[in-house]
């Protein structure tokens, strides 16, 4: 049975905040199929298209029939614990700061044996669920959990060590004024946070939603205007030691392409929330969050972009929203890079159309509050990198892993009317 | 499948064991060339008399064998490089007598070193094989003691072995290491110290472990006559075998490659388990001596704790068994702990063991076993010897 996971005691200020070690990142470029699939938190392995042999380590032959037709395919979770350890010492920092430490031999029903880390609750001989995650390296790592969910099994140290998960964490959400806002704060609370701080810019204005969240218990208002970079580093100075999660939701979307608009306004306010809003966040909540990453029990785990799906691919109707969007997608990827030492990780969460003003001329489905909360909170239990919300996003990434040039083609379809 | 030749007019001698070190400065070049040179003075010969050499060692890098004939002036006309850790020493005697028999040398050089400075192990740990990188040192980077707590584990559900059991072979081993001047080991060490020792990888402790060190070893092969011609003690090759990633459907390795060729290898050799004088096995881990004694047809398998149990391993024992104390006593010199068995085991026949010669031998069953590349030892080799004219 797993312990339940105390909250942190108050940070002492005199003892030193441990440095971010990590477990070893080293793979070939085959096994990159694994943390591929990691990212988007699902068990992945290797199937051999000619004799339909499953592999395990990555291979770049199959060791049944020599094809090298082996394509990455979800897999059978399930599974025996042959033999199990606990490590009491390792060589690498990340581990020995760690033990001890447990790690078993695992039976796949589908056919190869994998070493992986064990769940406490797992036993020897028993059946277990393998889940596929990012380690604090990034890189992908299998972990047994027992077959039937034990109380508290998401508090497990080596459970927790591979995810972002919210409880006992303070968080920071940049938007108030954002519809999504306090379904997010609501989703949180529930999922365990500690703490929520929400950016509000412009008190002045009046606004329903900042009511709401008002009225919610944990929520901390604090002025932040993301186009302003002395009020992103005046927030920073304040709260940046102490935000374990951000969570960007921050949004300017007015409709139109390039020739529906006379002049380039709209698209630079795009430009100012959506781009450099991120980076100014980045570049001032960034280097605190990067330092805490092994910090204890609320040590910074995540940074979280909500980003529309047409980041992707354009949406015409939508066509210089989708241009902030890429534009940010593509420093989300850059931020990752820069935060990968760490191991603090950036969770990208891709939205289709939303329910709200200005997608209102679009048919459904839409995109709910709830669904969006709901993912998020997801997406950071089970430490993704990348996450879709709704129909529509999932049908757009489908569609973009399938072939970027046919989305890209009957996205942008002029009709025959004429 | 065809009939082995047999080994006939072949011999193995002038084996030479560099004294281990727990550190060294020097490169394992140095290494090398110590154990070679000693080999070499013991049989009398100047190093442009050998025309075969073959080397085995994991810190070279970026040299290999090649780079080895430049950096220690040979001209060898057969040069092979073997990079199969524990069982490399059993695979050299192979390929340098068969290349002897042929004719393509008449005299080769078998040598194994690596130096040990005090971040080699965790720095070969970290490039050991791909596999490794990918699928095993992610999970908890415990190195070899991590897989081997496994199978041990594993060994001890599937056969009912104790520590108790394990502890036996390292015991005896530690008491055979106190006669061998060059081992790292100096102390005595009881049952008991070894069940309290510090735990490592459960079941594995400290005392499972091996101690990597800086060390060397090194023999000749050469024709019988040649031999002769120098007045060099030598010995026989009666049989040997090798095989790599046997078993692979086995979900957790509780038996090697051995137990696939034993019967030829005892057939080649015209003799069985119990003609041998002194066993040599591969103990990286004891779990490993113990699987080694069942493949090899000591006993059944899972039975090796209970036919230990009523045996001395010491060198003045039943059972003499790695006589110089093994990597578990004498220390892991790299992949000269693929040599470390052969090396004593051709001193033992031809009875120049000294400190740690087991009185009368005459055979011995040299066991090699190498290269955890993801979850379990791929290779596995043995050889029979026995001792020629004195």
């Amino acid at each position: 049975m797993t312990d339940p996971l105390p909250p942190p005691p108050k940070k002492n200020p005199q003892v030193r905040t441990v440095s971010p070690t990590r477990p070893p990142e080293a793979r070939s470029r085959t096994a990159l199929g694994l943390s591929a699939a990691a990212a988007e938190g699902r068990f992945a392995l290797q199937h051999c298209d000619d004799c339909g042999k499953v592999q395990y380590p990555p291979r770049d032959a199959c060791s049944g029939c020599l094809s090298t037709e082996l394509r990455w395919k979800d897999t059978d979770t399930k599974g025996t614990l042959l033999a199990e350890t606990t490590i009491h010492t390792s060589t690498k920092l990340y581990f020995r700061e760690r033990t001890p430490w447990r790690t078993g031999s695992v039976q796949l029903d589908a056919g190869p044996v994998i070493i992986c880390h064990l769940h406490g609750d797992c036993v020897r001989n028993g059946r277990v669920d393998i889940i596929n995650r990012l380690d604090r390296s990034g890189q992908a790592v299998l972990l047994a959990l027992p077959s039937q969910r034990s109380p508290h099994m998401e508090d497990d140290p080596q459970l927790r060590a591979m995810t972002s998960d919210p409880k006992h964490r303070r968080i920071l959400i940049t938007d108030a004024r954002n519809p999504n806002t306090p379904e997010i704060v609501k989703a949180l609370c529930d999922a365990g946070a500690s703490m929520i701080f929400v950016g509000l810019s412009e008190a002045w204005r009046p606004s329903p939603t900042v009511d709401a969240l008002s009225a919610m218990d944990k929520v901390d208002m604090l002025p932040l205007d993301v186009t302003d970079t002395h009020s992103v580093q005046k927030l920073a100075g304040a709260i940046g030691g102490k935000t374990d999660i951000l969570i960007n939701n921050a949004r300017f979307l007015r409709p139109g392409g390039v020739l529906a608009r006379s002049d380039t306004s709209f698209a630079k306010e795009e430009m100012e929330v959506n781009y450099f809003g991120l980076m100014r966040l980045a570049q001032s909540f960034g280097p605190a969050m990067a330092s805490r990453t092994a910090d204890g029990v609320n040590a910074s785990v995540a940074w979280v972009n909500i980003l529309s799906v047409h980041a992707l691919s354009s949406q015409p109707e939508f066509g210089c929203f989708s241009a902030s969007n890429a534009a940010a997608r593509s420093l989300s990827q850059s931020l990752r890079a820069e935060f990968r030492a760490s191991g603090l990780r950036v969770m990208n969460l891709y939205c289709g159309p939303t329910e709200d003003e200005w997608y209102q001329p679009l048919p459904p489905p839409k995109v709910t509050p709830q669904a969006v909360a709901r993912t998020l909170v997801t997406g950071l239990q089970n430490g993704l990198e990348e996450t879709y919300c709704g129909d529509v996003a999932k049908d757009v990434f489908e569609r973009f892993r399938d072939n970027p040039l046919i989305l890209e083609r009957e996205t942008t379809l002029a009709g025959d009317g004429a | 499948m065809g009939k082995r030749q047999s080994y006939d007019g072949v011999v193995l001698c002038a084996p030479f064991t560099t004294a281990y070190q727990r550190y060294s400065i020097e490169t394992a070049h140095w290494w090398i060339a110590r154990a070679l040179k000693g080999s070499l003075d013991l049989a009398g010969l100047r190093p442009s008399e050998i025309d075969g050499f073959t080397v085995s060692s994991f810190t070279l890098f970026p040299d290999t064998a090649v780079g080895l004939t430049q950096h220690l002036g040979l001209s060898p006309r057969w040069l092979d490089h073997i990079p199969m850790g524990g069982a490399s020493g059993v695979v050299a005697l192979r390929r340098a007598a068969r290349a002897v028999q042929s004719g393509d040398a008449d005299i080769v050089a078998c040598v194994a070193g690596d130096t040990n400075h005090i971040d080699s192990f965790r720095l070969m740990l970290s490039s050991f094989s791909r596999f490794a990188s990918d699928a095993s040192y992610p999970y908890g980077y415990g190195g070899p003691n991590a897989n081997f707590a496994l199978l041990t584990d594993r060994y001890m559900q599937e056969f009912g072995a104790t520590r108790e059991d394990f502890g036996k072979i390292c015991v005896a081993q530690r008491q055979n290491a106190l006669s061998n001047p060059g081992a790292v080991m100096k102390k005595p060490l009881t049952l008991e110290q070894y069940l309290a020792a510090k735990p490592i990888s459960d079941p594995i402790a400290l005392f499972d472990c091996v101690m990597p060190c800086a060390g060397s070893e090194a023999f000749l092969v050469m024709s019988e006559e040649e031999a002769a011609k120098r007045a060099l003690p030598y010995a026989r090759i009666s049989g040997a075998i090798e095989r790599h990633n046997a078993h692979a459907e086995d979900p957790i390795q509780l038996r090697g490659g051995w137990s696939v060729d034993i019967d030829e290898l005892w057939d080649m050799a015209s003799c069985a388990p119990v003609d041998m004088d002194l066993v040599q096995t591969y103990d990286d881990y004891p779990v490993i001596s113990a699987m080694q004694i069942e493949d090899l047809g000591f006993c059944p398998k899972g039975e090796a704790p209970s036919f230990l149990r009523d045996k001395d391993m010491t060198i003045k024992g039943d059972f003499p068994h790695n006589t110089s104390g093994g990597q578990l006593s004498a220390g892991q010199a790299g992949a000269a702990g693929g040599f470390i068995g052969l090396v004593e085991a051709i001193r033992q026949v031809t009875g120049q063991a000294g400190p740690t010669q087991v009185a009368g031998a005459s055979s011995a069953l040299v066991s090699g076993f190498g290269m955890i590349n993801y979850d379990r030892g791929v290779c596995s080799a043995a050889a029979v010897i026995t001792g020629g004219a004195r």
